[in-house]
């Protein structure tokens, strides 16, 4: 399942080696990273930072395709359903996500695809290891079409049209560095372990600006009209700033 | 304040004073402003073209807050509503320059922040100097939230999601070099003599194009539609070839 842990200004979101491995997003994963997001912030100060990674060779695996199939009773159309149950419930964590009031960086430590490349991308920071793991949108492969807030988060967060044609449209599967020349990802680094403590050098950067979580996630919020539209989210205009 | 001069077919509009002068938009220089570009709309003809440039070590730091400071005599409210009463303002100013039927370009011979990089940006071209100096959005580490022209004018000019997040949610200082690779600004050079030099270099190149000032307005505003949405712009379609 998955973990919070708060260490100094830091909380650690940690999807956990008992159970999936391959930390595939059900409703019950999907539950408990909510809770894990709710709760980080109802404690978020001034500073504090979401650092999200993963145990074992997966970051995630996308949706839980297989719950979906044992769980239909052998019912194709019923399996569909509870596929589109998923893509309902994961929308929420892509809004908690936009409107989380403070710096988020993913350590991509092993694996992500479709899904699972999504709850990556939704932080403002991604940082991957370059010897293991790639990124791969499986949908085109699989066959099935994109949710909406989906390809709006690849085309606000994906500059170059061929990196999004590539990503959705080619099934490509990314190692760390072509990542970062495609533009999905900030950076490389050569283990999980240096991609982790990136991530935490990272961290303990912004936690010194100690930024207000609300107008930081307005302003977050502002990046990126698209995908609020899609989640259903507004921003507004903030001035906490002693004039 | 400001100064418009005419040399030749160049427009030259210069925020002036002492070294020390950080050019901040009040409501007296912003009126300034809008009476120089009022004058040079009137004054334009096929060919003329318009540098910004400042004396100093700023270009603009902004919004004049010390002056909402002073001027709400204590009372904090009174001093947001001051803020936004220039953030009101200055909307105009940029209105202006998006459709001032002729090329701007800006000479960023200074600091250029908040509003004043909007300012900067607001140009088709901007050159800075690679010596001294630097670009930065405050607003993060103010802790206010950005007027929706001002997301709109970055979000259309600046193309990396990365750079855009660095900008507005990382707030760094970006020298001129590394603007460039950014994508922020066009150029960098060795000086503010030197950059002033390059936009008159490159001003005499595009006046030699002759252009008609209203096409050129009008295509600029087709370049750009999402900031006319947010400015209330409208566009039109203008032939005045001679078919």
């Amino acid at each position: 399942m998955c973990t919070l842990e708060k260490r100094g200004n830091i909380f650690f979101l940690t999807f956990t080696g008992d159970g999936d491995d391959q930390h595939r997003l059900n409703p019950t994963l999907i539950s408990s990273i909510r809770s894990a997001l709710s709760e980080a912030r109802s404690q978020s100060t001034p500073g504090t930072v979401l650092i999200t990674l993963a145990q074992g060779k997966f970051f995630s695996n996308g949706f839980d395709l297989l719950w979906a199939r044992s769980a239909s009773g052998g019912c194709p159309s019923k399996a569909v359903d509870l596929l589109r149950h998923m893509v309902k419930l994961f929308k929420d964590v892509a809004s908690d996500f936009i409107s989380l009031p403070m710096p988020t960086i993913a350590a991509v430590t092993g694996h992500a695809a479709a899904a699972g490349l999504l709850l990556a991308m939704s932080h403002d920071y991604v940082l991957m290891r370059r010897d293991r793991g790639v990124l791969y949108m499986s949908e085109i492969d699989l066959g099935m079409t994109l949710p909406d807030y989906f390809t709006a988060l690849i085309r606000s967060k994906v500059a170059k049209p061929e990196s999004r044609r590539d990503l959705l449209l080619r099934g490509m599967r990314v190692k760390a560095e072509e990542a970062v020349a495609k533009g999905l990802i900030d950076s490389a680094h050569d283990s999980g372990e240096k991609a982790v403590e990136a991530a935490v050098r990272l961290g303990e950067e912004l936690t010194k600006r100690k930024w207000d979580g609300e107008v930081y996630a307005e302003i977050r919020k502002s990046l990126y009209p698209e995908i609020c539209g899609v989640l259903g989210l507004t921003s507004k205009s903030v001035v906490k700033a002693r004039l």
